[in-house]
């Protein structure tokens, strides 16, 4: 049975909770400020993109097609892959036909939602990640547990005694400098030996073909400069109108993001390198994947497809901060997880229904979302699915009795004067399960037997 | 086949639609950060704003080899149409200078010096494109790289700068040098590339 998330985030280690509650914690006043005070008016522009998303969405098969004819038109070979499967198996063909054999990949979620990295390897080609901290999620054989910052459950000392075991350090050192520097020179030596570059997207222009791809490292820059062939793995929902579009979502993204005005390598790709450059890829392949999103698009929580990935709702969420990523059992963690993974795994939904439910729906998330999705909303509707759906939660405590006593006046009447005798019962102890699973995480406050209801129907209005 | 499924599947959705919400006409200039461009002279407004990202701006070659002697930064390239102009007078400073870029022996060069295409005022960037430099790697794997631009190469903002975008296949705005923050969130400058960006005005 796959632990729930109140379950793990009891049982998580106090190292880890506190790695995660730091990192995602730390930098709130920053993404704050940077959007206050730059802009007079931050929340009609967040309700801009939700807008230029929406349209988008609802004409995805135009911009789709267009997106496709603008890259074709500059040389670069667009795939379409249905399936993770199909889409796993496209790059390895496109790797074969360029008898690539050693490649690195900067940051993409796309690639980590189907597995890329194991398969390659499987398949007999080195692979090796190139954002600092997904490097040390590869050496360590983990998963990432944030968007933005991969390894924010991770500290120092676990990374120093991973690039000593690994031997991309002769010495045990934890200073963050130096294991910088060491994984520096370690990685642009594979850089400079790989023949291709994997890559994501953060946007596609439809009007123009150009991808805009962001890292601070500078790795994707570095992983596509001395190689030959470039494959961008990019999710159909990533396409934006136009390139003035762009202008919107990169200062929303950055901002957000990291709380930077823009991340410092903005890159903008619609093509092989040109004729005068001697560095660059003289192949370009984009693979477009579906992989559950039209499922998405087809559902009552379409909105949640606006996201832009910049894991602001994760560094505010309470639950997420107490449980970590690796609670939500796929590779988006916290509210945008718990909205996503659901329907974008449709045949996992049974197994993954709980995660709606670990929320108390204080709309945080909401808030600082920069394409404004109404993730409690979209919460409320994945929780009345599974009602429907007679899918039941492994583990969640019934409610059935408290929903007959709650939608029973009299029952209710009744219980209320009796609740005072609680107050002098060890409840905690009564051999019920559910109510002591249920308060085993809570302490109730001492009940008052129904005064407020007494006193709201005495008062004279 | 996964294409005209994908098609199918999203047009199943998208044709049964009861509103499909229309593009949102909206002027560019509400996503320009005012306040970044307080100083009219938009060489000034960059300057500060590059600063702010750490970044460097220098308006003289002289500036330059103080910097690059001082850090002992004494063995790199330079575009060699930049040589008459500023690798000469590098190279007059008795600093090593090469016109050539080698990527075997890619570690060797601790500058580079490259044309930018220009840069934003408004976000401190530096604009790199596959026509104009020379080298995507010389501006790339030294510690400190060199962008070399022109005052009316500036574009006031971002939304300017994408504007006048051009037909080059590959741009790249460089905001700062490179940074991480991976390892608990400290931030460590020089990751895979540079570790000093510099805005050179000629």
């Amino acid at each position: 049975m796959p632990q729930q998330i109140d379950e793990y985030a009891r049982e998580i280690s106090d190292e880890k909770q506190h790695s995660v509650i730091d990192g995602s914690s730390k930098g709130t006043d920053k993404r704050y400020s940077v959007l206050f005070n730059d802009y007079e008016d931050p929340n009609s522009l967040r309700k801009l993109a939700g807008a230029i998303k929406d349209h988008t969405l609802h004409h995805l098969d135009e911009y789709l097609e267009k997106s496709e004819k603008a890259l074709t038109d500059r040389g670069v070979n667009v795939h379409f892959a249905s399936t993770d499967e199909d889409a796993r198996q496209t790059i390895l063909s496109i790797l074969r036909q360029h008898e690539v054999t050693q490649l690195t990949k900067s940051k993409s979620m796309a690639a980590e939602e189907i597995h890329l990295n194991p398969f390659l390897i499987e398949n007999g080609i080195e692979c090796l990640e190139s954002d600092l901290g997904e490097f040390i999620i590869q050496l360590d054989g983990d998963e990432p547990s944030h968007i933005v910052k991969p390894i924010i459950h991770k500290n120092r000392r676990g990374i120093a005694n991973t690039f000593l075991r690994e031997g991309i350090a002769p010495d045990y050192n934890d200073d963050p400098e130096t294991i910088t520097r060491r994984a520096r020179v370690h990685l642009r030596e594979k850089y400079m030996t790989a023949e291709a570059g994997i890559t994501g997207a953060n946007f596609v222009c439809a009007d123009s073909g150009r991808l805009a791809l962001v890292t601070n490292e500078g790795n994707s820059r570095f992983g596509m400069a001395p190689v030959k062939v470039h494959i961008a793995l990019v999710g159909i929902e990533k396409i934006i109108p136009q390139e003035r579009d762009l202008s919107v979502f990169l200062n929303l993204l950055g901002r957000s993001a990291t709380g930077q005005q823009l991340t410092v390598y903005t890159e903008f790709i619609n093509g092989p390198k040109s004729e005068n450059q001697p560095d660059g890829p003289e192949h370009m392949h984009v693979v477009f994947m579906d992989n559950g999103r039209t499922d998405v698009l087809a559902s009552n929580c379409r909105e949640i497809l606006r996201c832009i990935r910049c894991s602001a709702c994760q560094n505010v969420c309470p639950v997420y901060r107490q449980a970590s990523g690796h609670a939500y059992r796929s590779v988006y963690g916290g509210p945008i997880g718990a909205v996503l993974s659901p329907i974008l795994f449709g045949k996992r939904f049974p197994e993954l229904a709980d995660l709606p439910k670990a929320s108390s729906l204080c709309g945080a998330c909401n808030e600082v979302c920069p394409v404004d999705i109404p993730i409690p909303d979209l919460l409320l509707r994945l929780r009345d699915k599974a009602k429907r759906e007679e899918v039941h939660s492994e583990g969640a405590i019934p409610m059935s009795p408290f929903a007959t006593l709650a939608t029973s006046p009299s029952l209710w009447r009744t219980a209320m004067t009796m609740s005072k005798a609680m107050n002098h019962l060890p409840i905690q102890v009564a051999p019920i399960k559910p109510l002591q699973d249920w308060l085993g995480q809570r302490t109730l406050p001492d009940s008052h037997g129904g005064d407020f209801r007494k006193w709201l129907k005495d008062r004279k209005s | 086949m996964s294409r005209a499924q994908i098609l199918s599947k999203i047009r199943a959705t998208t044709d049964n639609l009861k509103d499909k919400a229309a593009y949102p006409e909206y002027d560019v200039s509400v996503m320009v950060s005012e306040v970044k461009l307080q100083e009219s002279d938009l060489w000034t407004a960059f300057s500060n704003n590059f600063k702010a990202v750490n970044g460097r701006a220098m308006s003289s070659v002289a500036e330059l080899v103080e910097f690059l002697d001082g850090n002992q930064q004494r063995t790199g390239y330079c575009d060699p149409e930049l040589y008459d102009s500023i690798g000469s007078k590098l190279a007059e400073a008795g600093l090593k200078v090469e016109t050539e870029y080698d990527r075997e022996r890619y570690d060797d060069y601790q500058f580079g010096i490259t044309r930018a295409t220009g840069a934003i005022a408004e976000s401190g960037s530096l604009i790199i494109d596959d026509f104009k430099t020379s080298h995507r790697l010389a501006a790339l794997s030294p510690w400190v790289h060199v962008g070399v631009l022109k005052k009316d190469e500036i574009h006031r903002s971002i939304s300017d700068a994408i504007e006048a975008f051009g037909d080059a296949p590959n741009i790249i705005w460089c905001t700062g040098p490179s940074k991480t923050a991976d390892v608990e969130g400290i931030l460590i400058e020089g990751v895979h590339g540079p570790g000093e960006q510099i805005a050179l005005l000629v």
